[in-house]
């Protein structure tokens, strides 16, 4: 399997805080990696740096290298819009925009160039279908989006982040902020979806990174202190702090 | 314990007796302009021009005027102002060049509105003659604060993860400001125009110098480049001038149901896009 973002000595600074140190890490094609640990370790941080969301803080300073299918996406030449349609993303909290569901999904497609109504209307339900989300919404497509409940606004989202075809979602705790039920189909969702994308997911909750991964990366105070297959690291963790943390001795 | 008891007495005493002063003066104000204004609106009075021959008097071309002046001015200071909005809010680095825009904004907009009229004359009125479309401009000048700040503030209410969403999507800067954070601060663009529209139709001060006081029938452009009166300006005409009072008080009663409608309109704007917000 080949790797489909890798990143090499990537250190990031706010302003002279030090949030990441010298990260190298590869991350393979159409699988589920999860980041674990502590809270202020660097998790979203480092999730952010994969698509280039931390270019909209300005205190932000990058240095070392993230490849996105052998490129250097913090190469001068990079088209930074077109590198997030293909490295997408989904927040912690629902953020569906304040328009209809139908509107939310084509929002995507449309800034892309996506104008012709039968070819839009078929991504919309194809994306709202991945999601599984289809036959909830398919009679209010035209309502307003914020009309769903959480865990159905954080499938809209995800269906409006699939709707632009990425090749990796990045996912920030998308079931941190949902009931028992909706972070169970969204975990479905996600084991789904590794068929035709690469998922990055942060999460606090260690028994979903075991049920949902195949790789884990443990952050530690800005380091990546392990990283490798999560039954291996689970079942027998290398440094001691991993251990440490899996096991609940703290975070 | 009496004591106390007592206290709590005036004190609740003195409040009632304030508050049903203020409601009183308030209401007496209300009533003795519309009873003394409202027999005196009549048709005639609302479609016709003065006339010395005939001896009648009519505020058709103050009505008109007081529409162009709110037109003119609108359409220089809403893109104006929600463009430096937009800007201040979306794109400047410099933290500290904005608070002290947003500083200038404030202290500009406790100016007494004769100072406005003054710098007016001499750049506009001076430029153009006097003229609807110089008093326009002197009013662009005032409410352009207004206008930046109320747009200002909704902008900041737009949330920041519909800006993340819409990034994350790979859309640019300005498809994101276009479709997700404009349309978030309608709200605030809206109350911004009506409470520009009240202080227009309230002004007088400022136009006295730059619009001056004809009562010609204009079309809009012939309108713009012309002297004219709004009914603000018209008022004082003709209760200083010409004390035609029963014309002043009519007028008077115009302008406080207007600013009546005024006032409910952004409270219902406020309570419609409090329901759109939380559906
Ligand atoms: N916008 C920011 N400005 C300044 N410092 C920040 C900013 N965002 C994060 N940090 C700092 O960077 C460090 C890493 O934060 P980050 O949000 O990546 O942690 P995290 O692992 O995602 O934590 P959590 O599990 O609580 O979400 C923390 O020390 C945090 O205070
Ligand atoms: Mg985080």
């Amino acid at each position: 399997m080949s790797n489909i973002i890798t990143s090499k000595d990537l250190c990031l600074w706010y302003g002279d805080n030090q949030a990441l140190k010298n990260i190298t890490v590869d991350i393979p094609e159409k699988s589920i990696t999860a980041l674990i640990g502590p809270s202020g370790c660097g998790k979203s941080t480092f999730l952010k740096t994969l698509n280039r969301m931390n270019d909209l803080i300005p205190i932000v300073r990058i240095e070392g290298e993230v490849c996105y299918e052998n490129k250097n996406i913090y190469d001068k030449d990079i088209d930074i819009n077109e590198l997030r349609r293909e490295v997408g993303m989904v927040f912690q909290k629902p953020n569906p925009f304040p328009m209809s569901i139908y509107d939310n999904v084509a929002y995507g497609p449309r800034t892309h160039g996506i104008t012709n109504k039968a070819k839009l209307d078929e991504i919309v339900e194809k994306a709202l279908r991945d999601a599984a989300i289809w036959d909830e919404v398919k009679d209010r497509l035209r309502k307003s989006a914020l009309g769903l409940s959480g865990g159905q606004q954080q499938r809209l989202c995800i269906a409006r982040a699939l709707a632009v075809e990425p090749k990796v979602v990045l996912m920030d705790e998308p079931t941190s902020a949902l009931d028992p039920i909706s972070t169970s189909r969204i975990e479905d969702l996600i084991m789904q979806l590794k068929e035709k994308y690469t998922i990055i997911i942060v999460t606090h909750n260690m028994q979903q990174a075991v049920r949902i991964s195949d790789y884990t990366a443990f952050f530690l105070l800005g380091d990546l202190i392990e990283f490798g297959e999560t039954d291996k690291m689970f079942s027998n963790p290398k440094d001691k702090r991993t251990e440490d943390y899996i096991t609940g001795r703290f975070g | 314990m009496n004591k106390r008891k007592i206290y709590i007495g005036i004190m609740k005493g003195a409040m009632y007796f304030c508050t049903s002063l203020t409601a009183l003066l308030v209401l007496f104000l209300f009533g003795y302009v519309l009873i003394k204004g409202i027999p005196n609106i009549t048709w005639e009075l609302l479609s016709t021009k003065p006339s010395y021959l005939a001896g009648r008097i009519g505020i058709l071309p103050d009505i008109l005027n007081t529409i162009y002046i709110v037109i003119a001015t609108l359409i220089v200071v809403l893109p104006l102002g929600v463009g430096a909005a937009v800007y201040l809010n979306e794109y400047a680095l410099n933290k500290k060049v904005v608070e002290l825009i947003e500083y200038a904004a404030e202290t500009l907009s406790g100016i007494p509105s004769i100072i406005y009229g003054l710098v007016g004359m001499l750049l506009f009125s001076n430029n153009f003659g006097t003229s609807i479309l110089a008093g326009a401009l002197t009013l662009v000048i005032m409410n352009l604060p207004t206008v930046m700040r109320t747009t200002q503030e909704s902008l900041k209410t737009v949330p920041q993860s519909y800006r993340e969403g819409a990034f994350g999507l790979g859309a640019g800067k300005w498809r994101v400001i276009r479709t997700v954070v404009l349309p978030g601060c309608l709200d605030g663009v809206i109350t911004g125009c009506i409470l520009s529209i009240g202080r227009i139709i309230g002004e007088s001060a400022a136009l006295l110098f730059t619009a001056g006081f004809a009562h010609a029938i204009n079309d809009f452009f012939t309108g713009l480049t012309s002297p004219g009166a709004t009914l603000t300006v018209a008022l004082y005409v003709y209760a200083k001038e010409e004390g035609e009072f029963a014309v002043a008080f009519a007028i008077a009663a115009i302008l406080m149901i207007l600013t009546l409608l005024i006032n409910l309109s952004t409270t219902m704007v406020g309570k419609y896009f409090a329901k759109r917000r939380n559906i």
